[in-house]
């Protein structure tokens, strides 16, 4: 790995350190009790919303009547979605005339961005409208991103509210999340990826003579408005097949460092929210660090196994090593203008979060290189996770790890003084487990089905690692895949849309739980008997938890796929 | 619930508004206005008509051009259907493949048997639009190129130099010759 390489690295973690204190900050006034920056100018258009919904802005919920609330939602959007995907043949603004998708894609396809998945089992530049791509995916890029947000601000309000009935307004929370977080930032980061090229037009193909005299259709679209949303919201879903690969998505190492910073900007500035919401700074960085470290790990694993050459390769006189005119890598299914590191950087960032969206084809990684992507997703994606996601799962996660450090020093367990027993252990018990018997049950049925296996593309273990990629990205609500596998299917597209549905909401009801069962509590004095967590040994504690924990689950399943496949190579 | 799926509606109907034609369509003003060459596509022209986008590659065959990639999209630079191979790093076809490419690339650049092939001449790229080759696949070919206009080969590799893009800031991602724009700089050399 080249010096560059580092200093790249470098720069962004600058960019994170500069951001999270600065945005983390105006989240917390976005949705703390007392008046925000900007109220005059949002204000009128919150009303507006809020007056088209019948809500009372000024009411707060319990937490049954605001998990209702989000599942109604949800349930609305996707209703709405599979709509526009039948319907898209015969609706405007369809310059590239493209069909309505069948029932078993349009159902996977609304799910999966309902759920901040983004999963595709179709092509951008055939399967999706340019009606469908503004008002459908656009839409719920921004909204499924507002929902994370919302649970994430839910859960630090129960841990940080004494003897509460209620955990703020689901309505209030995802409005004010779209139109005072997103929609400023992701306007922003649009025109900037439109200086930078990417395209922003409604044109459908325009047929050009090339040089050589063939035909070749340059596709165009609102792209840079869907890019800075599909980024900034850990959505992930690419508006062309390509993803971020496709030069017009992502035509330079610029605008590819922005969408880095874009994946990771939120979820790193909530750990500074939430600090400051619980008021003890502390508390939030440790939550930071441990984040940090899973993905800078991950991400400095994942750019030195991608600079290392593939030996299969080596017969053919293939030159991988680096020199002054090539970098080192593997180059099949990368671009050359990002290359093997930066390649290796934005799969550990896109899969540390719940974002999926991809510059290389991590199908095409060496074997050890696309074991970093697939282990970030089985984490449970908390380094640093979605845009919400990542900090309602890593705070999941520290409840548990006071539970075990509990049990260890035979205390009751708390966190910020609120005592966790017998009810949110059974809730932090459902969240971690409904996801790995999702995704291995699904995984394991589907070896067994011949119809499920012949969509595998590639033999051996790495076919094995292609269906428990698959269902690891939609358990985990990622979206990125090993691209080999023929997805569209009728199986593998309920089974996946089922994973993703699980992966969500089985999560979330639970996690709302916990903020409405820890809200009513009265916060104990600490004594000299309280586990600290706020220290860097909490924080270690942290990653531990998560590394054997959930790493644990999964480690039969790795060792028949990737880690076999890169021993015997 | 009737009352939340009432709300649902109204919210949703609002922020689609919003999300869904207020933000891209003004997007689209601005970037139109402020952008418009980038917007459409960085599209370039020759002799007044347009020939493609710098940012994408094309099909190139001739010996007097410098070729792109193999592109994995659809029949080879369909950008209409823009995607990799997805082959896995230990499959056999893969090697077969890559074999296949660096022994063409060998024989058409007159390179002798054995010669080290630049990986990326001999890979298809993630987009299988990729519009940059690595500056030692293009100083491969400079020769080959060379030979078939007449010219010098250190003219060809000046111009080489000219359209190669390096790492912005000197750090980010890695540095790359742009394909399209070097043909028709070669093309337009009199």
């Amino acid at each position: 790995m080249s010096a560059a390489a580092w200093w790249q690295l470098l720069v962004l973690v600058a960019l994170i350190g500069a951001s999270t204190p600065l945005l983390g900050r105006y989240l917390a006034r976005v949705f703390g009790d007392s008046g925000a920056p900007g109220d005059r100018v949002f204000g009128p258009v919150e009303r507006l919303v809020y007056r088209a919904g019948g809500i009372d802005p000024a009411s707060e919920q319990p937490w049954p009547v605001y998990a209702r609330a989000l599942l109604a939602f949800s349930a609305v959007s996707v209703v709405v979605l599979y709509g526009l995907f039948r319907l898209q043949g015969v609706l405007p603004f369809n310059p590239t005339g493209v069909a309505g998708q069948r029932p078993a894609l349009s159902f996977n396809s609304a799910v999966s961005f309902v759920t901040n998945t983004n999963w595709q089992n179709y092509a951008g530049e055939s399967g999706a409208s340019q009606l469908v791509q503004m008002t459908g995916l656009a839409v719920q890029n921004f909204l499924s991103a507002a929902v994370g947000l919302a649970v994430a601000v839910a859960l630090i309000r129960g841990l940080v509210r004494r003897r509460s009935a209620t955990i703020g307004n689901f309505w209030v929370d995802l409005v004010r999340a779209v139109t005072r977080v997103l929609l400023p930032l992701a306007f922003v980061a649009a025109l900037v990826f439109a200086s930078q090229g990417v395209v922003q037009n409604l044109h459908g193909f325009r047929p050009v003579r090339t040089v050589e005299g063939t035909t070749q259709q340059i596709p165009g679209g609102p792209v840079a408005s869907q890019e800075a949303i599909k980024e900034l919201g850990t959505n992930g879903g690419g508006f062309y097949n390509a993803n971020s690969a496709h030069p017009f998505e992502n035509p330079n190492p610029i605008t590819n460092l922005l969408q880095l910073w874009l994946i990771l900007s939120i979820p790193f500035a909530l750990t500074f929210t939430f600090g400051r919401m619980a008021d003890d700074r502390r508390q939030g960085w440790v939550v930071f660090a441990a984040m940090f470290v899973l993905w800078a790990g991950s991400s400095v694993l994942a750019m030195q196994l991608e600079s290392g050459a593939n030996p299969k390769l080596t017969p053919a006189g293939v030159s991988q090593a680096a020199s002054s005119s090539q970098p080192a890598g593997s180059m099949e299914g990368k671009e050359v203008r990002f290359g093997p590191a930066t390649s290796g950087l934005y799969a550990a960032t896109t899969t540390g979060t719940s974002n999926g969206a991809v510059i290389a084809a991590h199908d095409s990684f060496s074997p050890a290189g696309g074991a970093v992507p697939l282990a970030n997703m089985m984490l449970g994606e908390v380094s640093p996770g979605g845009v919400g996601a990542g900090l309602y799962g890593m705070l999941v996660f520290a409840l548990l790890a006071v539970f075990i450090a509990g049990l260890m020093v035979g205390r009751t367990p708390e966190l910020l003084g609120k005592k966790i027993q017998g009810a949110e252990m059974k809730l932090v018990v459902l969240y971690i487990l409904a996801v790995p018997v999702a995704v291995l049950g699904l995984a394991g049925t589907s070896i067994l089905l011949h119809s499920a296996t012949s969509s595998i593309a590639n033999p051996g273990p790495h076919g094995l690692s292609e269906v428990v990629y698959a269902f690891t990205s939609a358990g985990n609500n990622n979206g990125s895949a090993f691209a080999g596998l023929s997805g569209n299917t009728d199986w593998y597209g309920t089974t996946l849309a089922v994973a993703m549905l699980i992966g969500r909401y089985l999560l979330i009801v639970p996690v709302l739980a916990i903020a409405g069962s820890l809200a009513r509590k009265q916060p104990a004095p600490a004594t000299a008997g309280t586990l600290p967590t706020g220290t860097p040994l909490f924080g270690g504690l942290l990653v531990g938890v998560v590394l054997i924990v959930v790493g644990l689950t999964y480690f039969p399943v790795l060792a028949l796929g990737p880690i076999v496949e890169q021993l015997g190579r | 619930m009737r009352r939340q799926i009432a709300a649902s509606l109204g919210v949703l109907a609002l922020l689609t508004v919003l999300a869904g034609l207020a933000y891209p369509l003004l997007t689209t003003a601005v970037a139109q206005t402020a952008f418009r060459a980038r917007a459409e596509g960085s599209l370039v022209r020759r002799g007044g008509r347009v020939v493609g986008s710098s940012l994408l590659a094309q099909p190139f065959s001739s010996p007097r051009y410098f070729h792109p990639r193999p592109s994995a999209a659809g029949d080879g630079y369909d950008a209409t259907a823009s995607g990799a191979s997805n082959l896995g790093p230990t499959n056999p076809k893969l090697a077969a493949q890559v074999a296949e490419r660096a022994r063409a690339y060998r024989a058409e650049n007159g390179l002798a048997p054995g010669t080290a092939v630049p990986v990326d001449a001999v890979t298809t790229s993630a987009s299988g639009l990729d519009p940059g080759i690595s500056v030692a696949n293009a100083r491969l070919q400079a020769r080959r190129v060379a030979a078939a206009r007449g010219l010098p080969v250190a003219r060809v590799l000046q111009l080489v130099r000219a359209h190669t893009t390096g790492r912005p800031f000197g750090i980010l991602g890695e540095e790359a010759v742009d394909v399209l724009d070097l043909n028709l700089a070669l093309d337009a050399m009199r």
